[in-house]
C-alpha cells in the first residue's frame, strides 16, 4: 500500500505535529518502504486467531480504596513550563 | 579494575571509595559520550564510605557500594531524566522509579544517566539529542542500542552495574555489541513504574553487567511486584534468587536451536555465527543436550513488532504537549499551534516518524489492516514460543545479525535499521525472559553476544545456561578476563 502525501500532512496534523514541506516528501517515502515491508504480513491468514494485546494473562488489580500520600501540587505543576496559583497555564483557547 | 572487582568489594580487598574514585576519575573526560549526566563526586564520595562503613560494620546490604549506572529513561530525583529528548533536555522526575528505589536500598549508588536513542527509538544510540555513544571496543562504532550508553559505561568500566530498558532489543543488543551482560525479564517481573513508556506492552526495565553474577544479583534486587505497576505480576517464584543458583549447572538440560535464526536463511554473520556456534558447544560440554526446533513466525516479528510498538508510542508520546512538563515553544498564539511547535521543536527525526507511522497504523481505516493485524500475528508469534518450551527448557540464538557497525552507517535508511532488531523483538512480542551473553570476540575484537531465550518466569534457567556460556566462552578469548 502506498501513503499519500496529503494522508501523511493529515497525521501529523492528528498527530498535533508540525512537519516541514520538504521534510514531509520524505517522510512518504520511508512511511512507504516501512509500510511495503509490513505488508508481508497479509500472507498469514489470521482470520480465525484472537488478538494479543498483552504478553501474559493480565487480570485486574484494583487496591483497597485508602487514601495514599501522593506527589504535592507543587511538586505536579512545579515541572511546567508555565505556571500559576498552582495550575498550568497556556495561550488563549476561545475567543472572547 | 579487574572483572572481579565485585567479589573484592564483598571480601573487603578494595573500598567502595577506591573504586568511586577511580569511576569518578575515568568519567571525567567520558570519550565514549556513555553518560547524560553525572552524580556531584563529592555526593558520590560520601555515599562510598557510607558503603565502607556500613561494610566494616558487618551490615553491607547485597548490592552495598555497587556503582550503578541508569539509563536517562527510568527516573530518578535529583538528576535529570532526558530520555536523550530535547523535548525533556532540562526534566526533574519529582519521584524516582521502583527498579532505581530497589538498588539504592541493596546498597547501590548511582553514578549517572547514560545515554540513549531518544525515548528508547532506535538500535545504535545514535539519536540523543546529546549526540551518539561510541563503543568502548572501538570508538568508531556504534555501541547498540538504545541502552547503548549503559552497555558503554560497564565496557568501559565507568559503572559495575547498570540499567537499562527493553522494548525490541534495547538491553540485549547493545550488551551484545560492548561486550557485557543484559537480561531482558519476563514482562511484568520488574516494575515499569519510572519507566518513560515507549511501547507499554513490549517495555521492560532490565539489568546489565559485566558479569552474569553482576547481572543476577541486580535482578534480584529489582525484581518483584509493585502496587504501582498494574502490569506488575503478582506471582512471586519460589526458590532462591537467580545469583544463588548460578553454580548449579546445566546437566540434563534441553536446549533448542532454532532454524529460523541459525539456519542458512537467516543471513548470519559469519563470525557472528561462529562465536554463537562456539556457546552451544560449551552448553554441549557441560551437559546440556541440544535439538533443533521451529519458529516458524519468526519472520514475521520485526513488521509486527514496528506496527504495535510505533502504535503505542504515538498514544505515549502524546503527553508531551509542551504544557505540564518539558519543552516549550514560543510564540504560539493559540493552544493548538503550541502543541504542534513545542512537540515539532522538541522531538527528534526518529520520534516523529515512530509517531507518524504509529498515528496512520491507528487511524480509521487502517486500524483492522495493519493494528490488529500485526496484534494477531503477534498471537501465532507467542504460540510458537509455547509449542517449543514443550520440548526445551531453553533457547539459544543470535542477538544480532552482525557484530557493531560504524556510526552513521545506517542513519539514512530508517527499514534497515529496523531489520537489526530481527532476533530480539520477538521475546518482547511473547513477554518471555531473554538475555545476550559475551561470547568472545570477531577477528577485529569486536564482542558478540548468545542470546539465551526461555518461558515466562525462566530467568533462574537463562542464568545458569548464561554462567557456563561466560565461563567457557571468555577466559581466553577476550583478553578482557
Amino acid at each position: 500500500m502506498s501513503i499519500a502525501k496529503t494522508e501523511v500532512e493529515k497525521v501529523a496534523r492528528l498527530a498535533r505535529l508540525e512537519v516541514e514541506e520538504k521534510r514531509a516528501e520524505k517522510l512518504v517515502d520511508e512511511l512507504d518502504s516501512v509500510l511495503e515491508y509490513v505488508g508481508k504480513l497479509d500472507e498469514l491468514d489470521t482470520d480465525d486467531v484472537e488478538p494479543t494485546t498483552h504478553p501474559v494473562a493480565a487480570e485486574h488489580t484494583g487496591r483497597d480504596d485508602e487514601v495514599n500520600e501522593g506527589l504535592t501540587v507543587e511538586q505536579v505543576v512545579g515541572h511546567a513550563p508555565d505556571q500559576q496559583d498552582g495550575q498550568f497555564r497556556v495561550p488563549k483557547v476561545v475567543d472572547e | 579494575m579487574s572483572r572481579d572487582i565485585l567479589k573484592e568489594l564483598r571480601a573487603g580487598e578494595i573500598s567502595s571509595l577506591e573504586v568511586i574514585d577511580a569511576i569518578i576519575e575515568a568519567a571525567q573526560d567520558d570519550v565514549f559520550n556513555a553518560f547524560v549526566s553525572l552524580v556531584d563526586p563529592s555526593e558520590l564520595r560520601e555515599q562510598a564510605r557510607g558503603a565502607d562503613r556500613a561494610r566494616e560494620a558487618g551490615e553491607a546490604r547485597p548490592l552495598e557500594g555497587w556503582p550503578v549506572a541508569i539509563k536517562d529513561n527510568i527516573c530518578t530525583r535529583n538528576l535529570t531524566t532526558t530520555a536523550g529528548s530535547k523535548i525533556l533536555e532540562d526534566f526533574e522526575s519529582p519521584y524516582e522509579a521502583t527498579a532505581v528505589q530497589r538498588l539504592r536500598d541493596a546498597g547501590a549508588i548511582v553514578v549517572g544517566k547514560t545515554n540513549l536513542d531518544e525515548f528508547g527509538m532506535g538500535s545504535s544510540s545514535e539519536t540523543s539529542h546529546i549526540g551518539p555513544v561510541r563503543n568502548p571496543a572501538d570508538p568508531d562504532r556504534v555501541a547498540g542500542g538504545s541502552s547503548g550508553g549503559s552497555a558503554a559505561a560497564l565496557a568501559a568500566e565507568l559503572a559495575l552495574g547498570a540499567l537499562g530498558s527493553d522494548t525490541g532489543g534495547s538491553v540485549r543488543q547493545p550488551a551484545s555489541h560492548c561486550g557485557v551482560v543484559g537480561l531482558k525479564p519476563t514482562y511484568g517481573r520488574v516494575s515499569r513504574n519510572g519507566l518513560i513508556a515507549y511501547a507499554s506492552s513490549l517495555d521492560q526495565i532490565g539489568p546489565m553487567a559485566s558479569t552474569v553474577e553482576g547481572c543476577a544479583r541486580l535482578f534480584d534486587a529489582i525484581a518483584g511486584h509493585d502496587d504501582r505497576d498494574a502490569t506488575s505480576l503478582a506471582v512471586e517464584p519460589a526458590g532462591p534468587g537467580c545469583a544463588d543458583v548460578l553454580s548449579e549447572g546445566v546437566d540434563g538440560m534441553t536446549v533448542g536451536l532454532p532454524e529460523e535464526y541459525l539456519g542458512e536463511a537467516s543471513r548470519l554473520d559469519p563470525q557472528v555465527r561462529s562465536r554463537v556456534e562456539a556457546a552451544i558447544e560449551a552448553l554441549e560440554e557441560a551437559g546440556a543436550e541440544t535439538t533443533s526446533v521451529s519458529l516458524p513466525h519468526t519472520e514475521y516479528a520485526v513488521a509486527t513488532y514496528y506496527l504495535i510498538a510505533t502504535a503505542e508510542a504515538s498514544s505515549n508520546l502524546a503527553r508531551y504537549d509542551g504544557v505540564r512538563f518539558g519543552r516549550r515553544a514560543e510564540d504560539a498564539d493559540d493552544l493548538a499551534e503550541l502543541y504542534k511547535k513545542s512537540r515539532a521543536e522538541g522531538f527528534g527525526d526518529e520520534v516523529k516518524r515512530r509517531i507518524i507511522l504509529g498515528t496512520y497504523v491507528l487511524s480509521a481505516g487502517y486500524y483492522e489492516a495493519y493494528y490488529e493485524k500485526a496484534q494477531k500475528v503477534r498471537t501465532l508469534i507467542r504460540r510458537d514460543f509455547e509449542s517449543a518450551f514443550e520440548e526445551v527448557d531453553a533457547l539459544v540464538a543470535p542477538v544480532a545479525p552482525t557484530p557493531a557497525w560504524t556510526l552513521g552507517e545506517k542513519r539514512d535508511d530508517p527499514l534497515e535499521m529496523y531489520l537489526e532488531d530481527i532476533f530480539t523483538t520477538s521475546a518482547n512480542l511473547a513477554g518471555i525472559p531473554a538475555m545476550s551473553v559475551p561470547s568472545g570476540t570477531t577477528d577485529q575484537g569486536l564482542p558478540v553476544g548468545t542470546q539465551l531465550l526461555g518461558p515466562a518466569l525462566s530467568e533462574p534457567v537463562l542464568f545458569r545456561l548464561a554462567q557456563k556460556i561466560f565461563e567457557q566462552c571468555n577466559d581466553e578469548a577476550s583478553g578482557r578476563g
